[in-house]
């Protein structure tokens, strides 16, 4: 392969003044599991939702899977593309929030069957038979017809993993994806998604589980006042970081 | 903090000890005067100049029947169409394109600005502005023709109830978390079918009570098409006591009516709630 999968290429955001991204330029690779670390506001949620298209960037490109997100060049300017348009692009990856978000009024099952059917038109059966697949492969078949509101945290956030999967994506990006979590319940995500790293998926995680971190990631990359500081192989940067700041962080959250 | 190896002396045992039930004297005085009010109320009715036997009658009148179907086929339509006004409103005015946002906006200024029945009596004289109408070249036809009672009636009740629930709707959807909206968008839903499927689903919930408000106010509004000659109950009432001058005992019959149509509403809307309520933890098993 020589192109990334993702190619994030000085992209900018201000929300007013106040500046989140700040030329930030970053490749992932296809299988590559990258683990985003950094202190609270340092833009690790805003790189994550300008990659989903949740946010807009105000400059800088990001190409994913070889195409432009959210605007078309043409004529050496830059073209907003349609809703339609950028609703296609984000089926390429799929996002697992914070708080969860299920849709609480759907049980798991139709949680995980409402974008294939809805959006991708596949037929009912199939979208079912697939859900269930999936509710085994994190160890939920039990609780199809359970709804949000009867399932605990952790629970839940399998069952958003799984959601997101159903849309078979290229990318899967994960916003501090047990921060909500009970201790206790940290765990079962977590082995959730190394099966899912170990099976190849190209996973951005936003976490300050430094030890999965460590076990999984591939690369780590610590962001400081919306810019990136370092970044390289895990080992390196969580072992023996390069960068004073990055060595603060991480003495701070040990 | 250590655990006292005995405690303190001076509180008496009231481990065995029930509490007494009390008694609440002035409820049962309060509720013995309203009695002694109610008593004096219905005797006053009874011996006043009222023919029972007239409201009994007419209860069950044909026409009277007529009206009341007339009413409620009226306070339905009508509200249907005011909750799809609705709907519509409270989206062009959440969405982000202004001109969508400002025509929401003077449309819910207009029809609740003005009173309804001013509203309905403009529908019904529309002849007066406009003599014919149509789309031209394809279908014209005379304002007073198509400008009948229950038009004029349905467009003023429905148009004018879409102004209330629009915002009734805007805060429902309000109410529902924006993380709602993202997860929909990142399976890939475009803004209208996250509305639909994940967002107004949501918002029926919040919505639904007062929307049963609404509806119970509409059944009593479709009276004030009565000016307009739609034959609803009160207007069939008082064309019969214009004729046999037994004014309050049409009215009673009339009155009669709406407290029934209202009192098997509420138990609709209950039914409505629990339907809505799918997936919150009230209805857990
Ligand atoms: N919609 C918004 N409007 C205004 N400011 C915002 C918005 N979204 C984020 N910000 C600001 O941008 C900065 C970066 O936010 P971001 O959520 O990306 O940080 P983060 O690294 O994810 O932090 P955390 O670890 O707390 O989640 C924060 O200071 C935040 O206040
Ligand atoms: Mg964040």
């Amino acid at each position: 392969m020589t192109q990334p999968l993702v190619a994030i290429r000085s992209v900018s955001k201000n929300f007013g003044e106040f500046q989140a991204l700040n030329h930030v330029s970053l490749d992932v690779w296809a299988g590559e599991v990258l683990c985003l670390i950094g202190a609270s506001g340092s833009g690790k949620t805003t790189l994550l939702r300008c990659i989903n298209q949740l946010t807009q960037v105000d400059s800088g490109g990001i190409w994913l899977d070889g195409e432009l997100l959210g605007v078309r060049e043409e004529g050496g300017r830059l073209h907003r593309l349609t809703e339609r348009h950028i609703a296609r692009q984000r089926l390429k990856t799929g996002m697992v929030f914070q708080r969860f978000n299920l849709f609480p009024h759907r049980t798991a099952l139709e949680n995980i069957t409402e974008g294939p059917v809805q959006v991708q038109r596949r037929s009912r059966e199939d979208a079912r038979e697939e859900a269930m697949e999936l509710l085994a492969r994190v160890g939920l078949a039990a609780k199809a017809d359970a709804y949000p509101s009867q399932l605990s945290g952790g629970q839940q956030q399998r069952v958003a993993i799984a959601r997101a999967l159903a849309m078979k994506p290229m990318l899967m990006l994960f916003d501090e994806p047990t921060s909500a979590l009970d201790p206790e319940l940290v765990g079962e995500v977590l082995t959730v998604m190394k099966e899912l790293a170990r099976s190849g998926m190209t996973m951005m995680v936003v976490t300050h589980e430094l030890g999965f971190a460590r076990e999984v990631a591939d690369t780590v990359v610590y962001m400081d006042h919306g810019a990136i500081v370092e970044s390289g192989p895990a080992a390196e940067v969580l072992g023996k970081p390069r960068e004073v700041r990055t060595q603060s962080f991480l003495s701070a959250v040990i | 903090m250590r655990a006292a190896p005995t405690l303190a002396g001076g509180f008496p045992d009231i481990s065995e000890m029930t509490v007494a039930r009390q008694v609440h004297w002035q409820r049962w005085l309060a509720a013995a005067a309203i009695l002694v009010v109610l008593a004096a109320i219905g005797r006053a009715f009874v011996n006043g100049q009222i023919e029972w036997t007239y409201v009994s009658r007419f209860l069950t009148a044909k026409v009277i029947l007529e009206g009341i179907t007339n009413t409620m086929v009226m306070a339905v339509l009508a509200m249907a169409l005011g909750i799809v006004l609705g709907v519509v409103v409270a989206i062009m005015r959440l969405s982000s394109n202004p001109v969508l946002a400002s025509v929401a906006a003077g449309y819910t200024w207009l029809f609740r600005g003005t009173p309804l029945i001013l509203q309905l009596l403009l529908w019904f004289n529309l002849a007066l502005v406009f003599p014919t109408i149509g789309i031209p070249g394809l279908w014209s036809a005379r304002a007073v023709d198509v400008m009948t009672p229950f038009l004029s009636a349905l467009l003023g009740l429905g148009i004018n109830q879409g102004a209330y629930t629009s915002e009734v709707m805007r805060a429902g959807m309000l109410s529902v978390d924006v993380g709602q909206y993202e997860a929909a968008q990142a399976i890939g839903m475009g803004r209208l079918r996250a509305l639909r499927r994940i967002i107004l689903p949501q918002a029926m919930r919040v919505v639904i009570p007062p929307l049963g408000n609404e509806f119970i106010g509409m059944v009593k509004a479709t009276s004030l098409a009565s000016v307009i000659q739609y034959p609803e109950v009160l207007h069939n009432a008082e064309n019969i006591y214009y004729a046999n001058s037994r004014v309050i005992e049409l009215l009673i019959v009339a009155g009669s009516w709406y407290l029934l149509v209202v009192s098997i509403l509420t138990p609709l809307q209950m039914l409505l709630e629990r339907r809505f309520a799918r997936g919150t933890l009230q209805i857990t098993r």
